[in-house]
């Protein structure tokens, strides 16, 4: 979206992607997107990605593929593609890195079987494998959900979903359609262990306690072949990091993200931030922070952005973090906001 | 006399969404300004077509008519392979995947962009309405 943005504005932009195929986590999103008309609700998430690509390709973007970005020093990357190494500098630099599956451990959570839920999503929306035919899917929120509904449509059985909340903290809707096709969803419950010789073969849960500790007698084992974790991401940020970005921690954007402004700057001139890497939300609100970064960094090139067109990015960002699931995270962004303010007076 | 057909919309919390206000040719759906609040039903401008259905991304719209002279009829999303076909003797469920019972396929289609999502009509003896809110699919029988 930044790339696109930017280059709409009249840049010269270099996308940089370490995958065969640019597009990130919208490349496997086979469902319909929330939002509105703007945020192009309605539409499955793969399709955003092709139109993306398409019109990136249409605006002249420049798209490195297999290409990993192993060094940020100023404004200029170290770039690897398969045995080749080189150098690029940049007048600005928006680093859209995404985020990475939380682990959880326990007795036999490194049997083969034991996967994340986006590692599933991968098997199944992008590769057309089945990872297994039995599933049991840990976390009850949009991810863990949402995965399990597209296990179902893939084929595959999911025995449970088990939440050690008492409550799920995806949406309710999302749930209801899994329930309505047989698929138990065990809130206070928390996975115990995975047994089986060379993989999976079976999986115990328990009933948990207000301290998240197992309620002895509540054990229940399942057979399955596939355990998926689908227990929280955490930002992507070690290109920030390496490129001497502050940070402040938010548990409600995943972890330590890099401070940014309003307009998706960093700490440091010239980096801005778009995306789960600048805290993890929604594809849609990844959208509008990389339209946002993108006509920043293109205003501060010199190229010529009207400012409604930002200012509506914003609104438009706003109104995906109101309500109940948006309040939480919108208090953490302003959070970050407001320090990065502290760190520039004067602007 | 046909039951009049009817939507019901099963939306209890606030997200941000509006594709059911946006799509429906009837304007009989309104979430307004914030987008977070709760699609509400102005009933006497339904027509019952499926649009919304098709359309919502939470798969949280069903159409629903029932009256005393004649079966019931659910109307709901589906998006798994093999679908139904019309005529054919299937399970309905509850909103928890309970069996109802038997119910009868009475259509299977896609309206115009619904890109992927079918619709699926179910007859069922009167009363069932409220209650059926889909149908068990073959694989999970196996």
């Amino acid at each position: 979206m930044s790339a696109l943005t930017i280059a709409r504005s009249g840049a010269q932009v270099v996308l940089i992607d370490e995958n065969d195929q640019p597009g990130g986590q919208l490349c496997k999103q086979i469902h319909k997107f929330f939002g509105s008309k703007d945020h192009r609700a309605g539409v499955r998430g793969y399709r955003i990605a092709t139109e993306l690509l398409e019109d990136c390709a249409a605006a002249g973007v420049e798209i490195l593929t297999d290409t990993v970005v192993f060094s940020i020093q100023d404004c200029t990357l170290g770039l690897a593609h398969r045995d080749d190494c080189f150098y690029l500098k940049a007048q600005a630099i928006i680093l859209a890195t995404g985020a990475s599956e939380n682990p959880l451990a326990f007795p036999g959570s490194t049997l083969p079987g034991v996967m994340g839920a986006g590692a599933a999503q991968t098997f199944v929306n992008l590769h057309r494998v089945l990872p297994g035919r039995r599933v049991l899917m840990v976390g009850g929120g949009n991810v863990g959900l949402i995965v399990s509904y597209q296990l179902l449509q893939a084929g595959a059985q999911v025995v449970g979903v088990v939440e050690a909340l008492p409550r799920l903290s995806g949406y309710q809707v999302h749930a209801a359609k899994i329930k309505r096709a047989g698929v138990p969803i065990w809130t206070g419950h928390t996975v115990l262990e995975a047994n089986g010789d060379q993989e999976v073969q079976e999986v115990t849960v328990a009933a948990v306690d207000d301290h998240f500790q197992p309620l002895p007698g509540s054990e229940r084992t399942l057979a399955v072949d596939t355990i998926c974790l689908a227990v929280g991401l955490t930002p992507l940020a070690e290109l920030a990091w390496q490129a001497g970005c502050r940070f402040f921690y938010q548990s409600a954007l995943g972890g330590q993200v890099p401070l940014h402004s309003v307009n998706m700057e960093s700490t440091v001139p010239h980096i801005y931030v778009a995306g789960d890497m600048a805290g993890v939300e929604e594809a849609s609100t990844a959208l509008e922070e990389g339209t946002i970064a993108g006509l920043a960094a293109a205003t501060a090139m010199g190229c010529s952005v009207p400012q409604a067109e930002l200012e509506a990015a914003q609104e438009r960002l706003a109104s995906l973090r109101r309500g109940p699931f948006g309040d939480l995270r919108q208090r953490a962004k302003s959070e970050l906001i407001k320090r990065w303010t502290d760190c520039h007076p004067g602007e | 006399m046909s039951p009049r057909r009817i939507a019901v919309i099963e939306c209890p919390e606030e997200i941000p969404c509006n594709p059911c206000e946006t799509v429906c040719p009837q304007g009989a759906i309104q979430v307004g300004n914030p987008i977070t609040s709760r699609p509400r039903l102005d009933t006497r401008h339904c027509i019952g077509c499926g649009a919304c259905v098709a359309a919502c991304p939470g798969l949280a719209i069903f159409l629903v008519s029932s009256d005393n002279n004649g079966p019931d009829e659910v109307t709901f999303p589906y998006e798994f392979l093999p679908r139904p076909e019309p005529g054919e003797s299937v399970t309905a469920v509850n909103r928890d995947g309970e069996s109802l019972g038997p119910a009868w396929v009475k259509a299977c289609w896609q309206p115009q962009g619904a890109d992927g999502t079918y619709l699926v009509t179910i007859t069922l003896p009167v009363g069932l309405a409220t209650k059926a809110r889909g149908i068990r699919r073959p694989s999970h029988d196996r």
